[in-house]
């Protein structure tokens, strides 16, 4: 049978011998297709915009015991003078002798605290926070760097709305096309 | 051709085809040699090893090892292992000394199980089993890696006295071998709106970076092969994300998700870690081709030289813009400088192997060398790159490194 489409693909296929550019399309294709739900088990990523963040919420007065039982062995009583990474304080100091980076010093994004979180913390077993918990220690560590208040409710709508004190101090040095 | 034998540049430096006319001489001086009476060393007096099944590297041979190896309080696998660069020739890192660079740990991934899943704003979500990527049409590059905080410690106030390898050893080149990522978007079919990739492994981190879609389709690929053989563990078995040319945190190992979005993550290696402070208090983001860069690797700390005479001066230069095209090396701490002669095997973002001939008086002297890249990059001074950093910024780090050579033969680390 000559059908349209049967044309049409004669053309298109003239079209290409006569540039000399065949696309030899030797691409197998063999992905597969993958479920939405499949998708989310795998899925970690949270956008500044909040895309990704999960339902659930959580305060800081609820994240300091997670903190305490996850998180305190190595980064400290109150995110600080502990033997990792200090999550808490320097801020005003990125232009002094001694710059300090941290969380709530240099961090340009709240929703990167979750996402970091929930896929890598705590370091001995990464996943084994709720998202619940996730929240509350994000609000936690956001509180102990007096961004947000003790009873100040984080969640999908306003985790991305925490304002990062050192938000405009980051330029792109990779220009897109 | 007496020029080629007499010193080009300032305290004994010869020109770059010095060694092929030294070259002629010595094979004449053998030649013409006296037969010695037959007598055997140990080894040829009975039939030797039989053969194996994994080739090692000989016994005497044990100290060429990655080093140092130095983790996070509190953990075993977060951390960086470096190669052994003064120990090293040629251009290709031996797999075994790749250097590597965790953030929790190597994961013991079964091949069978794991999938590289590509979704976001693509028209179909697809996943890919190993057996399955190794049908697609492979390609393969001799490429160098290196870590964003290679040579960090060259930022510190004194110079640090290490060997090269563990102050220069984040940077390894290997022939990468995978299917190009393009290949793997093509089939998904990228929409429009989605310009960046963020790339994840399946490491107890799920270390994430987020790629511009112009590089995904570029030169990336999906790398399943190393110098030959599947990925060692250390290296992302069984496949991981390989960028030519750019910082080594993004070509993310383990490579478990790609998800097109319309904007970067800020992923905390992105934001946090591998970004710029200035001295201003402004960070710079996303700094992701390698800058042009070389190194001395012999002599350097943790050789010795011997007695006064005729060496080799050796190293590495590589650039995230593409080849090598030039590199000088100086013998009177950067007084003159003499064109070092290139390995034949000038190959685009990868390490390039360069060498001189150099006549050491036995006097104390400091030797550098500066690379230029065929986009007409020259590899700066410390003091360049330091300018405008904040104090403790140590990413990106590409300056000139000089080591002085002393009058007792030791080799140590200093700022020219």
């Amino acid at each position: 049978m000559f059908t349209r489409n049967a044309v049409f693909m004669v053309i298109a296929a003239s079209c290409l011998l006569a540039t000399g550019s065949i696309v030899a399309d030797d691409n197998p294709r063999l992905g597969e297709a993958v479920s939405s739900a499949e998708i989310a088990r795998m899925d970690f990523t949270v956008l500044p915009n909040g895309d990704g963040l999960p339902g659930g919420s959580g305060t800081a007065a609820a994240g300091a015991l997670v903190y305490q039982q996850n998180c305190l062995a190595c980064h400290g009583t109150a995110g600080k003078d502990g033997p990792n990474d200090s999550l808490v304080g320097g801020i005003g100091s990125l232009v002094t002798e001694q710059p300090q980076k941290t969380v709530g010093s240099y961090w340009p994004y709240a929703t990167t605290l979750f996402d970091y979180v929930r896929r890598a913390m705590p370091y001995q077993a990464p996943g084994s926070l709720s998202d619940d918990d996730v929240y509350a220690v994000t609000a936690y560590i956001l509180y102990l760097n007096d961004i947000v208040g003790e009873d100040d409710r984080l969640d999908a709508e306003t985790l991305p709305e925490v304002r990062m004190p050192n938000r405009e101090n980051f330029v792109w040095a990779y220009a897109p096309d | 051709m007496a020029h080629d034998k007499s010193p080009v540049a300032g305290n004994g430096l010869f020109d770059r085809r010095f060694f092929l006319k030294a070259g002629v001489a010595g094979s004449a001086t053998l030649m013409s040699a006296a037969a010695s009476p037959a007598e055997r060393p140990a080894w040829m007096r009975a039939p030797g090893a039989p053969m194996s099944p994994s080739g090692e590297p000989s016994e005497h041979e044990a100290h060429v090892q990655r080093r140092p190896i130095g983790s996070h309080p509190g953990t075993t696998g977060t951390g960086a292992a470096r190669t052994p660069l003064e120990l090293l020739d040629g251009v290709i890192t031996p797999s075994r000394l790749h250097f590597e660079r965790h953030h929790s740990g190597i994961p013991a991934i079964d091949p069978d199980e794991h999938r590289l899943v590509i979704h976001g704003l693509v028209d179909r979500p697809l996943s890919f089993s190993l057996e399955a990527l190794s049908r697609y049409q492979h390609v393969s590059r001799i490429q160098f890696l290196e870590c964003t905080g290679n040579s960090g410690a060259s930022i510190a106030p004194e110079p640090v006295q290490a060997s090269c390898g563990a102050i220069h050893g984040l940077v390894s080149a290997s022939e990468w071998g995978g299917v190009p990522l393009s290949v793997l978007l093509q089939e998904a079919g990228i929409k429009a709106s989605g310009k960046w990739i963020i790339a994840a492994g399946a490491d107890a981190a799920a270390m994430s970076r987020s790629v511009p879609v112009e590089k995904a389709l570029d030169d990336a690929i999906v790398a399943l092969y190393q110098n030959g053989e599947r990925l060692r563990p250390s290296n992302g078995y069984p496949m991981r994300l390989f960028l030519p040319g750019w910082e080594g945190n993004m070509s993310v190992k383990w490579l478990r998700t790609l998800k097109v979005v319309d904007q970067p993550a800020m992923t905390k290696d992105e934001t946090s870690k591998y970004s710029d402070l200035q001295a201003d208090g402004v960070a710079r983001l996303f700094t992701f081709p390698i800058g042009v860069k070389s190194v001395i690797t012999s002599p350097s700390p943790g050789l010795t030289m011997g007695e006064a005479g005729i060496y080799q001066v050796s190293g590495i230069a590589w650039s995230g813009a593409g080849r090598i095209r030039r590199v000088e090396v100086s013998a009177d701490g950067g007084k003159s400088w003499a064109d070092a002669a290139l390995d034949e095997h000038i190959m685009s973002k990868c390490l390039t192997r360069f060498r001189s001939a150099w006549r050491w008086d036995g006097s104390p002297a400091v030797i550098l060398s500066r690379a230029t890249d065929e986009a007409g990059n020259v590899q700066p001074t410390r003091d360049a790159v330091l300018e405008g950093r904040a104090n403790g910024a140590f990413y990106h780090y590409n300056g000139i490194q000089a080591w002085r050579v002393g009058a007792d033969g030791e080799i140590s680390n200093v700022y020219a």
